[in-house]
């Protein structure tokens, strides 16, 4: 480790990965730091992430796909089930990832790039002079050295404390984070090919439990609940374990995986003076899926890309660093992530009896023409009381 | 006093993303609890395990 890089990575996720590995093809001398002692592990995630968003970044690799995802089921509370099949719009193909090989793999792109990684190693404080950051305080074995560098990207996941030490407010309100468990079990009857969704207030208050297939007879099946529904004996340990016990009471479980997705609004300033916020720091996972892979790897890319512009210029005040925060907001990203909250927004008020409506309506759509805004449409058409409570969301469909 | 069960805790820094003090840490496999806790009883809530516990004062 040097002691000056012109660019420090806080985190060794995606984001991290894609911000160092960007900044470090255009140039920069970069620096990525890990605080645990490997990279992609311990898993905190489904591992679910559509073919069309991964090939933006790179070719797929077998090494790092456990499975091809063609269906999507939705199952209703009352249990009435359909399947959503990829020539409809809105579902799309995709894979179920291995995270550990895929998040070492980004990491290794990004040292072949000619990033420096450190792992095992922690940022504790941000340097900070002339009131912007200028690196950071990082711990390594018992002793903890400086780290200067012109920006820094604070890419350090749904725990993130950097962008906080460096004055930013990121605490998720309790309503906004949902809290998962998840099993990976085998010796279990799935279908291979398909993601199934089990929506409901009894199954998954304001969440959903998934069913990932990694395999034969080998899936990812978790659950995530808000964060006000959950109480002593009503926890997603809870839910998960008696989903399983009335759906897969013969499987084996061979990991678990917990953790807290954000699905509040993303912060509402992703910048400051030499830093830059990416992926789950930034708040910036779907609201509606939970999902943040790609979320994280599109702004870790920008981010990297951005940095090296500002430092080209000589300018990585906040306003230098400005770019970034416009850029993926007026993205496609950006859109559906506020697109998505208010959408969301409206989903958790749903009652069960409402949800198995508007379930039992998807079946009924032409499904050449499946889109949410179909959804919505054939369940005013269903109950045009519904209209008033839609209107809010209508106009962003 | 927040109470961390750890034997129950998986590490996954979900409590940390909630904390509006800042006050707790994840070093690696290690959650820490620092001295600006005030007891509000949010990263207890929001623990999908149920590792944490507010214990009252004595
Ligand atoms: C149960 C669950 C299921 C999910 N399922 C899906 C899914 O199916 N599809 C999907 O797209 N997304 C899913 N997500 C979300 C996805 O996992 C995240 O959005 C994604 O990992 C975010 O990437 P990131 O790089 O921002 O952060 P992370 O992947 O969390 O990486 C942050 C890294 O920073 C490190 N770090 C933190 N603080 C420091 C520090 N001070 N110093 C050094 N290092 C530090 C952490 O150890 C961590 O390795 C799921 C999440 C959960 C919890
Ligand atoms: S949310 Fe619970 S399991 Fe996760 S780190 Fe905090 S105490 Fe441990
Ligand atoms: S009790 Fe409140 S202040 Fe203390 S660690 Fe938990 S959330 Fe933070």
């Amino acid at each position: 480790m040097k002691p000056e890089y012109d660019l420090l990575v806080v985190g060794g996720g995606p984001g991290g990965a894609l911000a160092a590995r960007t900044a470090a093809e255009q140039g920069l001398s970069v620096c990525l730091v890990e605080k645990r002692p490997a990279i992609g592990v311990p898993v905190r995630c489904a591992e679910g992430v559509g073919r069309d968003l991964l090939t933006e970044f790179m070719d797929p690799d077998p090494a790092w796909i456990s499975a091809e995802v063609e269906r999507a089921v939705l199952v209703a509370p009352d249990g009435y089930r359909i399947t959503l099949e990829p020539s409809m719009a809105g579902c799309e193909v995709g894979y179920v990832l291995d995270r550990k090989r895929f998040d070492r793999d980004l990491v290794m792109q990004a040292a072949n790039a000619g990033a420096d990684i450190q792992v095992k190693t922690r940022a504790v404080a941000p340097i900070v002079k002339n009131g912007a950051v200028a690196g950071a305080l990082l711990e390594q074995q018992g002793s903890v050295s400086e780290v200067l560098a012109r920006v820094v990207v604070a890419a350090d996941g749904v725990e993130s404390k950097f962008a906080r030490w460096a004055g930013l407010e990121t605490a998720v309100p309790l309503s906004e984070i949902e809290t998962c468990v998840q099993f990976l079990m085998t010796g279990i009857e799935i279908d291979p090919g398909a993601t199934v969704f089990y929506l409901g207030n009894e199954v998954a208050p304001e969440g959903y439990v998934w069913i990932f297939p990694k395999g034969d007879r080998t899936a990812n099946v978790g659950i995530g609940i808000s964060g006000k529904k959950c109480r002593s004996g009503s926890r997603p340990i809870d839910y998960l374990n008696r989903f399983i016990k009335s759906s897969f009471p013969e499987g084996r479980v061979l990991e678990w995986v917990m953790g807290g997705v954000p699905v509040c609004r993303p912060l509402e300033r992703t910048v400051a003076d030499g830093l830059i916020v990416v992926g789950d720091a930034a708040r910036v996972s779907d609201p509606i899926t939970g999902g943040g892979i790609y979320n994280a790897m599109f702004t870790g890319r920008l981010a990297g890309k951005i940095a090296a512009e500002a430092i080209g210029r000589g300018d990585v005040s906040a306003d230098g660093l400005m770019p970034y925060d416009a850029g993926w907001r007026s993205s496609k990203l950006g859109m559906a992530l506020e697109r998505n909250y208010r959408v969301k927004e409206y989903f958790i008020t749903l009652s069960d009896e409402k949800l198995n409506r508007l379930v039992h309506s998807v079946s009924q759509i032409d499904l050449a023409q499946f889109s949410v805004l179909g959804i919505i449409t054939e369940l005013v058409r269903q109950d045009p009381s519904l209209l008033l409570e839609l209107r809010a969301i209508r106009k962003l469909l | 006093m927040l109470l961390i069960r750890r034997d129950i805790c998986g590490y996954c820094g979900c409590c940390v993303s909630v904390c509006p003090q800042g006050a707790l840490e994840l070093i690696d496999a290690y959650l820490s609890v620092g001295e600006d806790c005030t007891g509000c009883g949010i990263c207890a809530r929001a623990c999908p395990l149920g590792a944490l516990e507010v214990a009252d004062e004595a």
